[in-house]
């Protein structure tokens, strides 16, 4: 009935029918983008949540297992050697037990085996022993007197050419049901959490209202048609295309302070200043401003620098072909009626550029925000440019305290969401 | 005589702009220790401004302008005393005579660009601003490209020198040509024979090629339903798909490191091929979706009832007519895999397993020199300069296509 319908193209009385298969259909094509961003992105997100919650080590991801030696000792030589064949049990964990320890294992042909044992049994050559509970750190040796017999010697086979299989429970730190709050109580009481959320903050503004300034300049100069201009565009792309980490580090060599860095070096040689200048090393520079003090961040400005050097191309190219779409009609009726460029620049090009500055806007500061590698590469997060982001890494992986980088990056998704929130309430509708 | 002062500044900033600029490329270029006296240069293009300036219009022919330079370069000689870049004739005589034609051109040329249709006569505010925004202009095509090309200019010539040399003049980029080829690209040479620069390179091709088909592969069907067909959440999808693309990466690491640790795939390159489609699945559909839309429907529908599948309109109809977009969302995806850092250098511990951004990184020690950081800098930088450089129009398109529209 349904085919017949879709082949003729029936009247509208099949189309709950076909509007259900189609739905259908449109589900399967969407079905495995579905299951990739639950995996890898949405589930995650959630789990990032779980673990925050959690007292969990770097180390801790190492499950607790135990770990088996097996030897025969010593070397036979001739049939008839007496040796003693011996199993070195360990749990490797210091922390936990592990539960329902086995072990089982193949023996080699030709050598008889006693068993002084009760937990392990032997069944043809296939060994099996269970030990219950294996407490942590715990060791149990097994010592089975063994004779060596010729068709051993002849096999050439050892005795562990065939390597025992363990099994055991020991609980997943992962997956256990032990919660805590000192992870978001350790962040919050810290003196530092406050100072790293401002540096965000201010390395967000003023990122992003320096990639959007620079790249409104650029835009301005590429608007007219010129020979060579499709070459500058290109050239202007550069650092947005280049890979973060030849451009992070061609800044870091271009800045040193030491000897070789190109830029201290030649102000120096032009004489602007006296010493070098450790623009990624240094925190601050004091200044007085009608006898009140400043401080001038030096490292944090210089990585807005940076932020803003390798954006602005992003903004530069979406605010140009914004502008290239504004008719020269209105341009032309302003000249006749006599209006300097500035004034055509600010009445008409600005207003027709607003929608596409503030979705830029938008896009920008919640990427820059959410940015880690620029900073990361740079000063490492040192000289007070440490952000929320690089905090994550720095609490779950410089001090091995994944719980604590997990409670970071809740605050960092919940700054973000408070973003968007004040970004959708406040921005104009049509905008999309 | 807003004319004539505007003329002075505008000489006297061109001055100053192009002494910084051939001074310094003097130095980076010869090696020479120079201090170019920009008050003099300053002064020296304050002086051509006005006279050319005073030049009737009708005069302003291309002698007149070669002339015209050939006395800027007369005046700054005169003005420091015969040393035009602080250094005595002597020293690297030929650069500096080189230096000094290309500043006098430049500072003519400049000029007459910007005072085209000037006299000295009254000018108006009309004709103030035009002036006004031709020397900004000037100024900011060669801020801009000085701004954007100078850290790549240290890192490839940085690669090329020995780190002596650098310490000893960090301003000295000089490439000395007659060492040979071997000794000159060293540093490229090591990097691929001794640090396995030919392994990464490999690794991020393949890691890079396979996120493309994969991501292609799970965005070209999902872009398809969002465009065409009509379901419950359609309009929903195609409006929050990119409210994925928002989630920080750093938020997704610790979780996915720790899974991934436990299910073995952490130290792996499957892991980061499982990682990175993730991540731009989400734009790569969106961008489709929206170039789809704009393809007519009746080829589609023509295609249905010639007893096409939907699996065959979408192979042999939508698929050929969305090859530009398919090129843009490819080259934009393949860019993102081949630049990505965080995954690389958190997942990856196998000097085996690491891409290019991972084995840079472990090129960054004080054990290892500088100009094998830079040319490790280098090779990740030229592949995908040169792809982005042969499909630029693409490349544009896509980045813009993305979010321009509305």
């Amino acid at each position: 009935m349904e085919t017949t319908m879709a082949d003729t193209h029936g009247p509208p009385k099949g189309a709950g029918a076909l509007a259900k298969r189609e739905s259908r259909l449109a589900y399967l094509m969407l079905l495995p983008t579905f299951v990739i961003v639950l995996g890898i992105v949405l589930g995650p997100l959630l789990a990032n949540f779980w673990i925050s919650f959690k007292p969990i080590e770097l180390a801790d991801l190492r499950a607790a297992a135990p770990v088996v030696n097996e030897q025969l000792r010593p070397r036979p030589e001739a049939a008839g050697d007496a040796v003693i064949l011996r199993y070195r049990l360990r749990n490797s964990s210091r922390k936990d037990a592990i539960e329902g320890v086995t072990l089982t294992d193949t023996l080699p042909e030709g050598i008889a085996v006693t068993l002084n044992d009760d937990r392990c049994a032997l069944d043809g050559r296939a060994l099996f022993c269970d030990f219950g509970t294996l407490g942590a750190g715990e060791r149990v040796e097994l010592q089975f007197p063994t004779v060596v017999g010729q068709a051993y010697l002849d096999a050439g086979e050892r005795a562990r050419d065939s390597d025992p299989v363990l099994t055991g429970d020991a609980p997943n730190v992962l997956t256990s049901f032990t919660f805590t709050l000192d992870n978001f109580r350790r962040i919050f009481a810290s003196d530092e959490f406050w100072t790293v959320l401002k540096v965000s903050l201010y390395y967000t503004i003023f990122g992003t209202v320096g990639a959007l300034v620079l790249g409104l300049f650029a835009a301005q100069l590429l608007n007219t048609a010129f020979k060579g201009r499709n070459v500058l565009r290109g050239l202007f792309l550069f650092p947005y295309v280049a890979p973060v980490i030849a451009v992070a580090f061609a800044w870091v060599l271009l800045l040193d302070a030491g000897p070789g860095g190109t830029l201290n070096a030649l102000f120096q040689r032009m004489g602007l200043t006296d010493g070098p200048i450790n623009f990624l090393g240094q925190r601050a520079v004091p200044f007085t401003v009608f006898g009140m003090a400043f401080e001038f961040p030096v490292a944090l400005t210089t990585v807005i620098a940076f932020e803003a050097w390798r954006y602005f191309p992003l903004s530069f190219l979406f605010i140009l072909a914004r502008m290239q779409s504004i008719s020269s009609e209105m341009y032309e009726a302003a000249e006749m009626d006599g209006a300097t460029p500035l004034q055509q620049f600010w009445s008409i090009s600005l207003p027709q550029l607003v929608g596409i500055l503030a979705v830029l806007f938008l896009l920008r500061f919640i990427w820059t925000f959410n940015k880690f590698d620029d900073i990361f590469l740079l000063t490492g997060g040192a000289a007070g440019t440490r952000t929320l982001t690089v905090d994550v890494y720095e609490q779950a992986f410089a001090v091995s305290n994944l719980g604590a980088g997990a409670a970071v990056a809740v605050v960092v998704f919940a700054v973000l969401l408070v973003f968007a929130l004040i970004f959708f309430r406040f921005s104009p509708q049509d905008d999309g | 005589m807003t004319a004539l002062l505007t003329a002075l500044v505008a000489g006297g900033l061109w001055g100053a702009v192009w002494m910084v600029v051939v001074g310094l490329l003097l130095m980076l270029v010869s090696g020479a220790v120079a201090a170019p006296p920009v008050g003099m240069a300053l002064l020296a293009g304050a002086v051509a401004g006005a006279a050319w300036l005073a030049t009737p219009r009708e005069a302003r022919t291309r002698a007149r302008l070669a002339l015209h330079g050939a006395g800027v370069a007369l005046v700054l000689m005169l003005l420091t005393f015969a040393a035009p870049f602080g250094l005595p004739l002597e020293a690297v005589p030929l650069q500096q005579g080189v230096a000094l034609v290309v500043f006098a051109a430049f500072v003519a040329v400049s000029l007459a660009r910007c005072l085209d249709g000037y006299a000295i006569e009254p000018m108006g505010r009309y004709g103030f601003e035009v002036l006004l925004l031709r020397v900004l202009k000037g100024l900011g095509f060669v801020v801009f490209t000085i701004v954007v090309v100078l850290p790549f200019y240290v890192m490839v010539m940085t690669s090329l020198k020995s780190q002596q040399s650098l310490l000893s003049n960090p301003l000295d980029f000089s490439v000395d040509l007659s060492q040979g080829a071997a000794s000159l690209f060293r540093s490229y040479i090591e990097l691929f024979t001794d640090f396995h620069f030919g392994t990464f390179l490999m690794n991020t091709a393949l890691v890079s090629v396979v996120t493309v088909f994969v991501t292609l592969a799970f965005a070209i069907p999902g872009a398809y339903a969002v465009a065409r067909l009509k379901f419950p959440g359609q309009a929903f999808l195609s409006r929050s798909i990119l409210l994925i693309y928002m989630v920080p990466a750093i938020v997704l690491v610790i979780p996915l490191y720790a899974v991934f640790s436990q299910m073995g795939l952490r130290n792996t390159l499957t892991g980061l091929m499982i990682v990175y489609p993730a991540t731009t699945i989400p734009v790569a559909l969106y961008m489709l979706q929206g170039y789809f839309r704009g393809l007519p429907a009746e080829l589609e529908e023509a295609g249905l009832m010639d007893g096409l599948s939907r699996a065959g309109v979408i192979w042999k109809v939508t698929l050929p007519l969305a090859l530009p977009a398919l090129a843009s969302v490819s080259l934009y995806v393949f860019m993102i895999a081949w630049n990505e850092f965080l995954f690389a250098f958190m997942f990856l511990d196998d000097l085996d397993l690491f891409t290019l951004s991972r084995g840079v990184v472990s090129l960054n020690s004080s054990e290892v020199p500088r100009q094998h950081l830079m040319a490790g800098a280098v090779v990740a930088t030229v592949p995908v300069l040169v792809l982005f450089l042969w499909f630029e129009r693409f490349l544009v398109g896509g980045l813009t296509a993305g979010s321009v529209k509305g």
